[in-house]
């Protein structure tokens, strides 16, 4: 483990480093430094716009952001669990658009054809994912299917050499830049099964959804499956049940718990800075006690935040972590986030609201991540039901 | 070809500094360290040689404990292995005594090429380059804006004042002192920080070196930093524009005798 003179960079007052390995460490160093060297730059055009800044796609590769988790021999560099979040958290801590996008292709895309893939399915797309030449995308949520996925209604349909899939997702983050989805649906027996769905398919489209206030720098798409046929050899052999489709947001909600945290030290950070360089009656506003209770409002929850997610790493790591305990962190470290942003928001006056600083842009985003990959309230009822043993939904 | 590079720990640029309790360095505790800005520039001109021409690149960084990090994020980057000068008895240390440190390693080693980064951020002294080709009695070029390796020779742009340029060779091995935006340095991928745990990071302290303190007296010393003291006020002149160009005529041939 590290000594205390190798530390990570920004928000550390708990003296986590000192949890860290020298690795885990500099890939939080790197992260940090290709964010801010190829990210910050470009984020502000990009939100404004309303464009993901695909031109980092092969950077992402080269760095072995894409798929980090996942063994060398497809791509992988083989991170353990902790390594990821902090690798999550740097990037979010530029744009919650840019973090999604890894963990989409990742934990939505990269995790079920490595858990549910074929040998051939895993050669084919996995390797070439890493490196960001194929990109992918989850199609799981409906117009009218969101919290309640067991109620999904796009249908797979067996055909002499395939299956034929008609239905329509949306809300799926990268839709209309993706070389594949990973599409679940449901089949005559009432299984829902994973399939790999590639663009050029006939039947398949991707129309972009536009007009979002939050996730800016990040494609949304719809997804319309018009019979699409689908070959046996696309059909993710592993996964059969809805238990599949959820071990991939576990993995997914768990890159966000991570995330989150560094967009809250983004507004943090900022915050600090802007409060001890504003000068009002003669003072820095850091100088007053409502300013300082913000401050150390954020800087307390940022803190109890990293502790729980860093926990949560080193379970996941020994293979004991229990998706409940998954809910818990997303549910939190999320909400934590966008009272952050909010504080920091009140924090930069009339400068909270212009995208010379990055809280609003945050800000926007959180109010995405609040809602998607489980809504805080389902994480609620997730939690409820573990520890009351009775279920609210359902 | 076997390159050296070396590699400073410096605090990162815009840390806030504050002058420690003797007045002759700075307080440390709360200050991020990096690596030299100069000197991430020489590791990577070293690895783009190694990647056009084969070979070997070597970091060298003497430091306290904490500058295992950039000898670490220099493996990582794709540095071939790491000498570490750690003793805090290096602490100290003028640029005569540490060249003469790095020089009774490198006698050992054969090599090529010696890069290192123009100057310290932090001493700015930009002497132990030289001072170090002096003692291992190499050829040495300071301030290098482009490289070109010939069979047997390294060709250098070398940067001089007032915008001009001298294109110098010299033969190997040789000893080059870089410029800041000579390439484009890389970051460490999380492949390269995953292969750096397997890289031999040799561990060298006062003792291995068999040299004693007298050799290593100082022949200079920072008696005194201080944070630039502000002795100039700017004054407004207010009034009508006759009156204000009047005044502003005034200041400038009475009080700034430019005019």
């Amino acid at each position: 483990m590290g000594d205390r003179s190798f530390r990570i960079r920004g928000v550390d007052y708990a003296d986590l480093s000192t949890l860290l390995s020298d690795e885990e460490i500099l890939i939080q160093h790197t992260a940090r430094e290709f964010v801010a060297g190829e990210v910050l730059p470009i984020i502000n055009g990009h939100h404004r716009h309303e464009t993901f800044p695909g031109e980092l796609i092969p950077r992402l590769g080269e760095m072995g952001f894409l798929g980090a988790t996942i063994p060398a021999e497809f791509g992988g560099a083989e991170l353990g669990a902790v390594a990821y979040g902090l690798l999550n958290q740097e990037l979010e801590r530029g744009d919650s658009g840019l973090r999604s996008f890894v963990s989409v292709q990742t934990a939505l895309c990269m995790f079920p054809i490595f858990t549910y893939g074929s040998e051939e399915q895993k050669q084919r797309w996995l390797p070439a994912m890493s490196r960001g030449e194929a990109i992918g995308c989850f199609g799981l949520t409906e117009p009218d299917v969101g919290s309640n996925p067991k109620a999904l209604k796009t249908r797979a349909v067996r055909t002499t050499d395939g299956w034929r899939l008609t239905g329509t997702k949306m809300w799926i983050t990268n839709g209309s830049i993706a070389d594949l989805a990973i599409v679940w649906a449901r089949d005559e027996q009432d299984q829902i099964r994973g399939f790999i769905v590639e663009k050029d398919f006939n039947g398949f489209s991707a129309p972009l959804m536009k007009g979002k206030f939050s996730l800016r720098a990040s494609v949304t798409s719809e997804l319309v499956l018009d019979g699409v046929v689908v070959p046996d050899a696309n059909v993710l052999p592993g996964a059969v049940g809805l238990s599949a489709p959820l071990s991939c947001l576990t993995q997914a909600r768990y890159s966000i718990a991570w995330g989150v945290i560094g967009a809250a030290m983004a507004c943090y950070e900022s915050s600090l800075k802007y409060a001890s360089e504003r000068i009002q009656f003669g003072k820095p506003i850091a100088s007053f006690q409502l300013t300082q209770e913000k401050l150390v409002w954020m800087l307390t929850e940022i803190t109890k935040a990293q502790l729980l997610a860093h926990q949560l790493g080193r379970l996941k790591e020994q293979g004991q972590l229990r998706f409940q305990q998954v809910s818990l962190a997303k549910r939190n470290n999320v909400w934590m986030a966008r009272e952050c942003a909010r504080l920091a928001r009140e924090l930069h006056g009339a400068n909270g609201i212009i995208d010379e600083y990055p809280v609003m842009r945050h800000l926007m985003n959180l109010e995405a991540v609040l809602t998607y990959e489980g809504t805080h309230e389902m994480h609620t009822l997730i939690i409820g039901e573990d520890i009351t043993g009775i279920g609210a939904f359902d | 070809m076997k390159i050296f590079v070396l590699i400073k720990q410096v605090a990162a640029q815009g840390s806030v500094v504050k002058i420690d309790g003797d007045g002759r360095w700075v307080e440390e505790t709360n200050l991020v360290f990096t690596a030299n800005e100069s000197d991430n520039y020489a590791l990577e001109e070293a690895l783009l040689m190694k990647e056009a021409h084969g070979g070997e690149v070597v970091v060298c960084t003497l430091g306290p404990e904490r500058a295992r990090q950039v000898v670490k994020d220099a493996l990582a980057k794709g540095a071939d292995r790491a000498i570490f000068f750690r003793d805090d008895q290096f602490a100290d240390l003028d640029s005569n005594a540490l060249g003469e440190v790095f020089a009774r390693i490198l006698r050992e080693e054969e090599f090529d090429l010696i890069l290192s980064g123009l100057q310290a951020d932090d001493t700015g002294e930009a002497e132990l380059g030289p001072i170090l080709a002096q003692k291992l009695n190499l050829p040495h070029v300071t301030m290098v804006v482009e490289t070109e390796l010939p069979d047997g020779v390294i060709k250098v742009k070398q940067e001089l004042e007032g915008g001009w340029f001298r294109f110098v060779e010299a033969d190997l091995p040789a000893l080059l002192t870089i410029q800041s935006g000579i390439n484009q340095p890389r970051y460490a991928s999380l492949k390269g920080i995953m292969a750096m745990k397997k890289k031999e990071i040799r561990e060298i302290t006062m003792a291995d070196l068999g040299i004693t303190a007298a050799e290593l007296s100082a022949m200079q010393s920072i008696t005194r930093l201080y944070i630039p003291e502000k002795i100039k006020e700017t004054t407004f002149i207010e009034g009508s524009a006759e009156e204000i160009a009047t005044k502003l005529v005034d200041v400038l041939s009475n009080e700034a005798k430019v005019i």
